[in-house]
């Protein structure tokens, strides 16, 4: 290894986290093998021109997020996170299960509640739930799918073993971040690609659109989806046009649309034009004034009627919230088995329901040793690290905490796994999250091949949201075998139609340099007779 | 104007758009070549030069090999080196006549080639500052020569260069019918937005296709730049027929742009090698011909000769 890794090993030994790249021994893991390779050649000159490269095409390109109103690049790494094949298939049929459970579980919430007829949940949990919407309870929403969009966030633990940490199941945003990056490392780190098949992230827009199309409203022959995006201020707003430039869709505002009759309708410059399917970007408060915030301007009003009406889909359904509450997340395993009447295939992060007064009791005694997160958040806001808080803060945290024991779980704190990362002129161990990206189109579960790693850029930070200091890297999956054996389609052969050229310095004997000299030498030899 | 002049303009104008088409081509192929195993690496790189119009040398024709054969070898007239080296030659040959600022880019240019990596990484960069450059050098061409002969002869030199890069950007997708999508070789064109917003439900290969071969809107489809070029041909020689067309060029042009205009697009995938095949011949006959009209009228004296 270059002096790039030097003491690497030995700040990762200090973390005490899995990494993802090197063994204890500093021995590359098989699945970074390439990687390692082609970092070994290069300098530390070569790395930062690269970073520096890879940074700029970010910003030139407009690939940034909304931060306190200003918008900044999401910082890329240089190194990225490799999953094996073998890893990533657990990964997937994890991913999908939890997909289907929560589905299931959210048709029930809004339908007759066996969950909790059979004593699964007690009714508090739902009833009590902040996105609980009441407004869009017993109606199947058209297209049959609730979940169409999810990410579900996973960690490895200090033992390398994969644990959910928490689901999103409202408007999960990242993945224009996967499809830029890849974009991006393609162009930074060539040699890395080469003999390996790494499984390709690009057809995630396809696989949306179409997704999106197949939940239309029955009997739409043609469906017309539109993206409806909060407008330029959101700190998603980059995601919401790539998107839907991707789809070749319209990328709408609330004002855009109108709803009348139970239809939406969208203003163009060709009069009205039906809208079939809405990939939801805004959140459900939002979204219609009649039925939530009243002086909401970003939604349409009407559009739950729409919904309910069957006059039109919503991705994702409205009232979704409620599932990815942060203490219904500690039921999703019974969930699981309940629905689908299997084992979950990724387990959870344990977590105390703070509800529960033995509970409780146990984790007033030990905040500063544990994570303590509000329920609803989201971004990492209102999330407490005992051991980094300060007295003050864990005083505060308590209060709140015996105020509203319902809007808190806590968990142990876990040692997210590491990856090399770029910091100054070498690579230091920074910790690092998976955002994996499902697709649910009713019939079928696929999930995006790798996803978002997160990673906290300051050494020993476990918070990677962007929104707190946090950069991203390429996750590439590797293929086990070359996937499926393309087909081979014969090729035309190719007839080489050379270039006419015309070269003018041997095109034309006038311009020849030859010819020109020889003029010049008469005309010295002249000179040189003349002065004689 | 002079003869000599002229034909250096229309070569200035081929010349800077090949550097350009060939940039776009590369920058998008080179990721999908990066990812190929190292066996049909090789033999993709030498396909996708034959699209380009050069043979390789021997059998070790590899990637760093197609860097150099595509974008630095300066001897060689595919190569975006080759092609800026000799319009800025032809510049200086037409110094008085074109403009200070056109001749300033393009020299700017030349001597900006040396500047950069020659690995892949440094080709990414280089294939953007080219297009960078070349935009350049066609807006100071647009705005600072007057829209004169000299100038209808520069933009018939790039029409029809552009109807020859676009029929070899999308023959390249033979080449890597793999893994070549149709976003690729639409952003190969920078024609991705504009095709979405066109065409927005309808995506697919056969609209990619017929967006890049026949739309009339778009500036870099074929039929555009066919329509371009004939135009200008029309305003270099504005003689009057009641019948036909003397002029041979406007004719080749002319019935190129029409078959594919008005050929049916049923089979348009299947069809379009041959198409291409068509368009790249074309452009190839309407360049001899103009030659044979406007620089060099050699041939045409002879034959007054002999019926004398």
């Amino acid at each position: 290894m270059s002096d790039l890794f030097q003491d690497y090993s030995e700040a990762a030994g200090r973390t005490g986290a899995y990494d993802e790249m090197f063994t204890p021994g500093q021995q590359a893991r098989k699945s970074y093998g390439q990687v390692a390779g082609a970092l070994r050649e290069l300098s530390l000159a070569d790395v930062s021109a690269r970073a520096d490269s890879m940074a700029r095409t970010f910003l030139d390109r407009g690939v940034t997020f909304d931060f306190a109103g200003e918008e900044r690049p999401f910082p890329l790494d240089i190194v990225p996170r490799v999953i094996p094949a073998d890893e990533w298939s657990v990964l997937e049929r994890g991913v999908a299960q939890r997909v289907r459970a929560l589905e299931a579980f959210l048709n029930d919430v809004y339908d007759k509640m066996t969950v909790v007829s059979d004593g699964v949940i007690p009714r508090q949990l739902v009833t009590t739930s902040a996105h609980f919407h009441r407004q869009v309870h017993g109606f199947e929403p058209a297209g049959g799918v609730r979940v169409h969009i999810s990410g579900i966030d996973v960690v490895r633990d200090a033992a390398g073993t994969f644990r959910v940490l928490e689901d999103n199941v409202r408007v999960p945003s990242g993945v224009s971040y996967v499809l830029e990056n890849r974009r991006a490392m393609a162009k930074g780190l060539p040699e890395a690609f080469g003999q390996q098949l790494i499984r390709p992230v690009e057809e995630y827009p396809r696989r949306l659109l179409s997704a999106l199309r197949k939940t239309a409203p029955a009997g739409v022959d043609d469906p017309t989806v539109v993206v409806l995006t909060p407008g330029v201020f959101n700190s998603a707003y980059f995601e919401h046009t790539l998107l839907a430039g991707l789809m070749g869709v319209e990328l709408v505002e609330g004002r855009d649309l109108i709803c009348r009759g139970n239809r939406v309708y969208m203003r163009t410059t060709a009069g009205e034009q039906r809208v079939d399917v809405i990939y939801k970007r805004i959140d459900d408060e939002f979204l219609d004034p009649l039925q939530f915030r009243a002086d909401s301007m970003l939604g349409c009003p009407g559009l739950v009627n729409a919904a309910r009406a069957g006059g039109v889909t919503i991705a994702n359904a409205v009232g979704n919230g409620v599932a990815d509450d942060k203490l219904v997340y500690s039921y999703v395993p019974d969930l699981i088995r309940y629905y689908l009447s299997e084992e979950p295939v990724i387990a959870n992060v344990d977590t105390y329901r703070l509800e529960e007064k033995e509970a409780r009791e146990h984790v007033l005694d030990r905040l500063d040793e544990l994570v303590v997160k509000p329920v609803d958040g989201s971004g990492g806001k209102g999330l407490v690290i005992g051991p980094d808080a300060s007295k003050e803060e864990l005083e505060a945290l308590r209060k709140r905490v015996i105020a509203d024991p319902r809007g808190w779980i806590a968990q142990p704190v876990l040692q997210l796994s590491t990856v090399p990362t770029l910091s100054g002129d070498k690579f230091g161990p920074r910790h690092v999250d998976l955002r994996p990206f499902a697709v649910n189109d009713g019939e079928d579960v696929w999930v995006l091949p790798g996803g978002l790693t997160r990673v906290a850029l300051k050494e020993g930070s476990l918070i990677v949201n962007s929104s707190q200091g946090g950069g991203s890297k390429d996750t590439w999956v590797l293929a086990d075998s070359p996937q499926v054996p393309v087909e081979v389609i014969p090729r035309p052969t190719i007839t080489v139609r050379e270039r006419v050229s015309v070269w003018p310095v041997e095109s034309n004997w006038r311009d020849s340099q030859k010819e020109q000299q020889q003029q010049q030498q008469i005309s010295d030899a002249q000179e040189v007779t003349a002065n004689a | 104007m002079l003869s000599r002049i002229a034909e250096s303009l229309f070569w200035i104008g081929r010349y800077v758009e090949r550097a350009d088409g060939t940039a776009r081509i590369l920058d998008v192929h080179l990721e999908r070549l990066n990812h190929l195993p190292m066996e049909e690496q090789r033999s993709v790189a030498q396909e996708l030069l034959a699209v380009m119009g050069a043979r390789p040398q021997n059998d070790e024709f590899g990637l760093p090999e197609l860097l150099n054969a595509l974008a630095y070898d300066k001897h060689s007239a595919t190569s975006i080196a080759g092609s800026l080296g000799a319009a800025r030659e032809n510049a200086r040959r037409a110094r008085e006549t074109v403009s200070s600022g056109l001749w300033e880019s393009l020299n700017t240019t030349y001597y900006g080639l040396n500047q950069h990596r020659k690995d892949v990484v440094g080709t990414y960069r280089f294939c953007n500052w080219v297009l960078e450059r070349t935009a350049m050098v066609s807006g100071l061409a647009d705005t600072t020569v007057s829209h004169d002969e000299s100038w209808l002869f520069l933009v018939l030199g790039r029409s029809l260069e552009r109807a020859d890069m676009t029929a070899r950007m999308l023959s390249t997708r033979d080449v890597l019918s793999a893994g070549m999508s149709w976003v690729n070789m639409l952003r190969c064109a920078g024609a991705y937005e504009s095709f979405l917003r066109t065409r927005r439900a309808a995506f697919g290969d056969q609209h990619a296709a017929e967006f890049l071969l026949l739309d009339r809107l778009f500036p870099r489809s074929i039929v555009y730049a066919l329509r371009d070029a004939d135009e200008c041909l029309a305003k270099l020689d504005p003689s009057a027929q009641r019948v036909g067309f003397i002029n041979d060029a406007r004719r080749i042009v002319g019935q190129a742009r029409t078959f594919l205009e008005f050929h049916r697009t049923d089979d348009l995938m299947s069809e379009l090698p041959e198409h291409m095949e068509r368009v790249q011949k074309a452009v190839s006959q309407a360049s001899d011909a103009i030659s044979r009209k406007y620089f060099n009228q050699a041939d045409e004296l002879a034959w007054v000769g002999e019926v004398s």
